[in-house]
């Protein structure tokens, strides 16, 4: 079925369920309990999970099958958004198009930048990409906002205003991003004992083009294509003894890989309908290269759960303040409790980042492969104990290489 | 003529902290084969070394003054530090006022401490995995090293001025016949570019002159035949891994009075530092510290009104620009040698 | 975040048939505005940045909130609600509802803040957003939290942005902007130094730096100073010398930098290395302006600040009633005086839960009616007002300057002179703010 042998089908199953039952699976504390602190079963988080996977999945098809290191594919996820929203305001609010304009502007400056940046291998290639970044960064920032010819809105970031032209818009519409009239900011929620679900339009149209292009990854990465891209990485000098020529295949790889932070991209502006600078920084690329790494790069799980660690992180632990702590640990005597808090307190609320420093070596150091090597010890560890071949769990977690 | 003059001071300066940052992390790279990202950090802790002495040097007693009040309308606390208690308030203020430079005897150890530690508690299980995975170890250990600045410093800059004799600056432009005040330049970044000068010859020399220096070249050539002939080259890589980070601390030390420091300067000077790095060619020494001049200079150049009036935002993208026509002429930098880095 | 009935059909169809039935879903209509607290508790966002430059700042910011929830709660020395003129609020919460709050960390980002904010919002709950530290995040999340139907109180933002081109009806800003800033400044640098100066201007080359240099450059040019350039620099730049060596050789005997965070304590250390104030040009001795200055920045360019000029929205060091209720109560709480964010932050909070009170409401648009055009006094300020036409405060500004002597860590920063409320006034319309549109208020639900 699909195409897919039966490893890969139960992945991929596997994925569009955890997908679209994320809703119930990340919202597993009552709402009113102390540790509801740890859901992430919002919308806004929850459209990060599965918008930063597509980003992770394509920088994946370059970095894990050719490793080809770009440091510079942000400046795809921040053209994207800029195309986005330049339909909002130009158009409609309708996303298909936008989603459309996203894709093909990512991939027509990630065949420029492509082009060029491919002439050269390794780490040259990495300064390559980061400097096209980055100019398009400052460009973006600043001199692309000027009032005579205000591309980008700077530093406030691209957004729509009343008084655009708006060519198709009309009464009854949504005024925010929507999907032929059904708006991407539209929740319900449903309330189940001690617990609130929500269900949000624009959540469940990003996991869809996640699971549709996680399917479109595994097809890719089986593919003889794929299999091309693999021998680059291995050894692209005797490739070419053979008298293959690589470069036009690292450059599709590029310019996949650059289509979907495109549309990753188009999809940050059709949950939220503004565009900043900053989603072009090298920050921002580096931080696709921390998921990709972390969660386990080559493999085809592996940058989808980096994705959801390093955004569980950013969103949860820096909520967590003092008062929080005190109420968890109120059951402990007075001394011990202000003692226990004094002990947490540096890596919580404005420490995360220390935190995430701390995880970001403890899993290079002990797990080589990523987070999806941790997942296989313990598949392992499951595995012999039950004797079972093939549980899905160590399906699930198994690398493609 | 004379903005011509004055820009390629500022491009000196600016170029000497960017020649001294590549220089050690290719120094890293050379010997030990290790990206290493945590080098912004060391430059960082280098800076909070002068921090952290000015600090201890201005530990004070404290007496409480009835006649005046603080901002609550209490009697205020009067400070007085140990040292002008113990040596006077001349000399006492004297050793305040120099502890800049003071700091460089104390960050060497400090540094090189840092250095070995680094060295041998992480970077060394970290010399047969890939790029990408030394790039995240480091990158981690930034992070946490400059959280734990931060969580000691806080996140606001502190001033650190230098010493009084170096304040104010140096009328160049009335050595060479213009009216005064057409091209000066502060005492401080002259003292900075003539440090950055002879550490960068001290390397030099040191590799060049000395028995060590030469094993240690040879060692980067080729490590395995260097080490068959019974020569125990590990142990002098973690010794120029702390010379590295000595140097990266220096500069950073020597940094503070330009700029007041703050715990995110090492991440600000991190992504100009490898772009210098592979302009000037991977492992190529005199290329990182020809790549550092020369990135400084351009970048003050395109500062000039006359060049953001040619050319909008050029101010803003010089470096990149520059390193992006370098590397399309230049396969490997400036002075790059084959095979390195590029699979 | 509209809930059309549409929307919600075509979910439970989409997704949630034979999950449960229709009518455990609650409806749109069953709040009539959005996060309407239900039980005995309302809880606010307090979203101010925690890590990068300004996560000091933002410290601050979230001291002085939690010392307002503390006073809306009656704990504590009551701080400026016994100085108020509305004396709407009891003490005992808001609306009788106790207050809680959650906290974010907006990275002084654009994407993080909106992130940090919605999380706020869709999971906790939130009825009201306080908080941030530059223009290009508080204008960000203005955006958001109209869209999402809360209350955007603003805390420190000065591009004259946020209540001009991007504002918006359910976003309120206490701080004063560039525009105030320059027709503060403009006569005491005409008193203190002369009509006839030459000023060079190095603007930061984003947003906010744009709209300063224009407000500073105007207000000074009509007290008859020329301006010679006004030099764009990167906001990354962490060495401004090559921007600085050529100003004494363009003939101005004046530098404005408009700069604010890590670049004007950059730009000025570097200014002051390059011994510029120790130099005369035109017979006349060089002098450095920075517009907008904070307590946090006075420290990070430690004796450098010593006689620059620069405005503020409030200082710890005024002697009103208010003032004075604030800083005792934060000064004993915390040991140090409240920085000018701190105190819009502060102030914010209480006129939010003030103006819920007198609205007997916490819907957005209750709370809209009940600030627009309020006029009040007693929270350090002097009277003010909350204008109507684009939800800015109006104020008295403060002129004030690096002090000579500084006796402690806090009062490196003196009042030179209280501009009076009337000499900052502009019309609405002021084509420094056009172009905007308040909309008009968005409940969500």
């Amino acid at each position: 079925m699909l195409g897919l042998n039966k490893n890969d089908r139960t992945l991929l199953v596997i994925v569009a369920v955890l997908a679209l039952l994320a809703p119930f699976i990340l919202n597993p504390f009552p709402t009113d309990s102390s540790l509801a602190q740890f859901n992430a079963g919002y919308p806004d988080l929850m459209q990060k999970f599965v918008i930063f996977g597509i980003f992770a999945i394509g920088f994946n098809i370059l970095f894990g099958l050719t490793g080809y290191l770009s440091f510079g594919h942000a400046a795809f996820l921040g053209i994207g958004s800029y195309s986005a929203v330049w339909i909002y305001k130009l158009f409609t609010y309708n996303v298909i198009p936008a989603m459309m304009l996203s894709v093909v502007m990512a991939a027509i400056f990630a065949l420029l930048i492509g082009y060029i940046s491919l002439r050269r291998s390794g780490i040259y290639f990495s300064i390559l990409t980061l400097a096209f970044a980055q100019m398009s960064f400052a460009l973006a920032y600043s001199v692309l906002s000027n009032p005579k010819f205000n591309l980008t809105n700077g530093e406030t970031g691209l957004q729509v205003y009343a008084n655009d032209i708006q060519m198709f818009h009309r009464d009854g519409l949504p005024d925010f991003p929507h999907i032929f009239g059904l708006s991407m900011g539209s929740t319900s929620k449903l309330p189940l004992g001690a617990w609130e679900f929500q269900f949000n339009v624009g959540y469940y149209f990003c996991a869809i083009l996640m699971i549709l292009a996680f399917y479109f990854s595994i097809r890719l990465f089986r593919s003889p294509f794929g299999m091309m891209l693999r021998a680059v990485k291995s050894n692209q000098q005797r490739m070419n003894y053979t008298g293959l020529n690589s470069r036009p295949y690292t450059l599709a790889a590029f310019v996949i890989s650059g289509m979907f932070a495109g549309l990753a991209g188009g999809l940050l502006a059709a949950t939220d309908p503004l565009a900043g600078a900053e989603r072009m920084q090298w920050t921002a690329s580096g931080e696709v290269v921390l998921m990709t790494i972390l969660g386990g790069a080559g493999t085809l799980i592996g940058p989808v759960l980096g994705a959801g660690f390093i955004k569980y992180f950013e969103n949860i632990f820096s909520k967590i303040n003092d008062q929080v702590l005190h109420q968890w640990v109120s059951f402990m005597p007075d001394g011990l409790e202000d003692f226990v808090v004094a002990l947490i307190h540096p890596f919580i609320g404005k420490g995360w980042h220390l935190t995430l420093g701390i995880l970001f070596m403890l899993v290079v150091i002990f797990l080589p492969g990523g987070l999806v090597e941790g997942g296989q010890r313990i598949g392992r560890l499951f595995g012999r104990k039950k004797r079972a071949e093939d549980t899905a769990d160590a399906a699930a977690k198994t690398p493609a290489e | 003529m004379d903005a011509f003059i004055i820009q390629i001071l500022n491009g000196l300066d600016k170029g000497s902290a960017y020649a001294l940052i590549a220089l050690g992390l290719t120094l890293i790279f050379g010997t030990l084969g290790v990206v290493n990202f945590a080098h912004g950090a060391l430059f960082m802790i280098g800076a909070f070394c002068a921090v952290f002495l000015q600090q201890v040097l201005s530990i004070s007693t404290v007496a409480i003054d009835e006649t005046q009040k603080d901002f609550l309308g209490n009697p205020l606390k009067v400070e007085t530090p140990y040292v002008e208690n113990w040596f006077g308030p001349e000399l006492g203020g004297a050793i305040i006022d120099w502890s800049v430079p003071l700091a460089l005897i104390f960050a060497i150890p400090v540094m090189i401490a840092v250095g070995f530690i680094m060295e041998r508690g992480l970077i060394k299980h970290f010399y047969k995995r890939p790029h990408a995975d030394q790039i995240l170890v480091t990158f981690g250990l930034a992070i946490v090293l400059q959280e734990v600045i931060k969580y000691f410093y806080g996140a606001n800059p502190i001033p650190t001025p230098a010493p009084d004799v170096f304040k104010g600056s140096f009328d160049f432009g009335s050595l060479l016949g213009f009216d005064p005040n057409v091209i000066i330049y502060p005492y401080w970044r002259m003292v900075y570019f003539g440090f950055s000068m002879v550490i960068i010859a001290g390397i030099f020399a040191f590799l060049q002159f000395t028995t060590f220096g030469m094993v240690v070249r040879a060692g980067m050539v080729d490590r395995e035949t260097v080490s068959m002939l019974g020569i125990n080259i590990d142990k002098r890589f973690t010794m120029m891994f702390g010379i590295a980070a000595a140097v990266a601390g220096l500069a950073g030390v020597m940094y503070t009075p330009i700029n007041p420091p703050n715990y995110h300067m090492g991440m600000d000077f991190l992504v100009l530092s490898f772009v210098v790095v592979v302009v000037g060619g991977m492992g190529s020494l005199p290329g990182a510290v020809l790549a550092g001049f020369l990135l400084g200079i351009l970048e003050s150049f395109a500062s000039t009104t006359w060049a953001t009036t040619t050319i909008p935002g050029i101010n803003q993208i010089i470096i990149y620009l520059v390193a992006i026509i370098v590397l399309l002429t230049r396969p490997r930098g400036l002075m790059g040698r084959k095979g390195v880095m590029e699979d | 975040m509209s809930k059309s009935d549409l929307t919600r059909r075509g979910v439970m169809k989409a997704g949630a048939a034979g999950l449960a039935v229709p009518t455990i879903f609650t409806a749109g209509s069953a709040a009539a505005y959005t996060n309407e607290p239900t039980g005995g508790s309302v809880t606010l966002g307090f979203n101010v940045p925690q890590t990068g430059p300004y996560a000091d700042e933002g410290n601050d910011e979230l001291l002085a909130q939690q010392l307002a929830v503390e006073h809306l709660n009656g704990e504590g020395d009551g701080g400026c609600l016994n100085t108020f003129t509305s004396k709407a609020l009891q003490g005992n919460g808001i609306l009788g509802k106790k207050v809680e709050f959650v906290t974010g960390d907006t990275q002084t980002k654009s994407d993080a803040a909106r992130a940090s904010a919605k999380s706020m919002i869709e999971k906790d709950g939130a009825v009201m957003i306080n908080g941030g530290s530059s223009s290009g995040v508080a204008i960000a999340v203005q955006g958001l939290c109209q869209e999402a139907g809360v209350i955007f109180m603003a805390g420190l933002t000065h591009s004259n942005d946020t209540t001009g081109k991007d504002k918006k009806a359910n976003g309120f800003r206490h701080f004063f902007n560039g525009y105030m800033s320059g027709a503060a400044l403009a006569p005491v640098l005409e008193k203190e130094y002369g009509k006839d100066r030459r000023a060079y201007h190095l603007t930061a080359d984003y947003t906010w730096g744009w709209t300063q240099q224009e407000s500073i450059a105007a207000a000074t040019e009509a007290t008859g100073w020329e301006t010679v350039n006004n030099v764009l620099t990167p906001l990354a730049s962490t060495d401004f010398s090559s921007y600085i060596a050529p100003v004494l050789n363009s003939g101005a005997d004046v530098l404005v930098l408009n700069h604010y965070g890590g670049n004007m304590v950059n730009s000025l250390t570097n200014a002051i290395q390059f011994g510029l104030l120790d130099k005369e040009v035109n017979g006349k001795d060089f002098k450095i302006v920075v517009p907008l200055y904070s307590e946090l920045m006075a420290a990070g360019a430690g004796e450098n600040i010593k006689g620059v000029f620069g405005s503020m929205n409030w200082n710890w060091q005024l002697q009103d009633d208010g003032t004075k209720a604030f800083v005792k109560s934060f000064g004993e709480k915390y040991g140090k005086p409240p920085s000018n964010s701190a105190q819009t932050c502060y102030a914010q909070t209480l006129l939010y839960a003030d103006a819920c009170e007198r609205a007997g409401t916490f819907n957005p648009c209750g709370v809209v009616e009940a600030l627009e055009g309020f006029e009040f006094d007693g929270l350090g300020n002097g009277p003010t007002l909350y204008r109507a036409e684009d939800h800015q405060c109006f104020k008295d500004v403060l002129v004030v300057k690096g002090a000579e002597n500084p006796t402690n860590a806090y009062d490196t920063l003196e009042i030179v002179e209280i501009t009076p409320r009337a000499q900052v006034e502009y019309a609405p319309d002021h084509p420094m703010f056009a172009g905007g549109d308040l909309g008009s208020c968005n409940p969500g639900a």
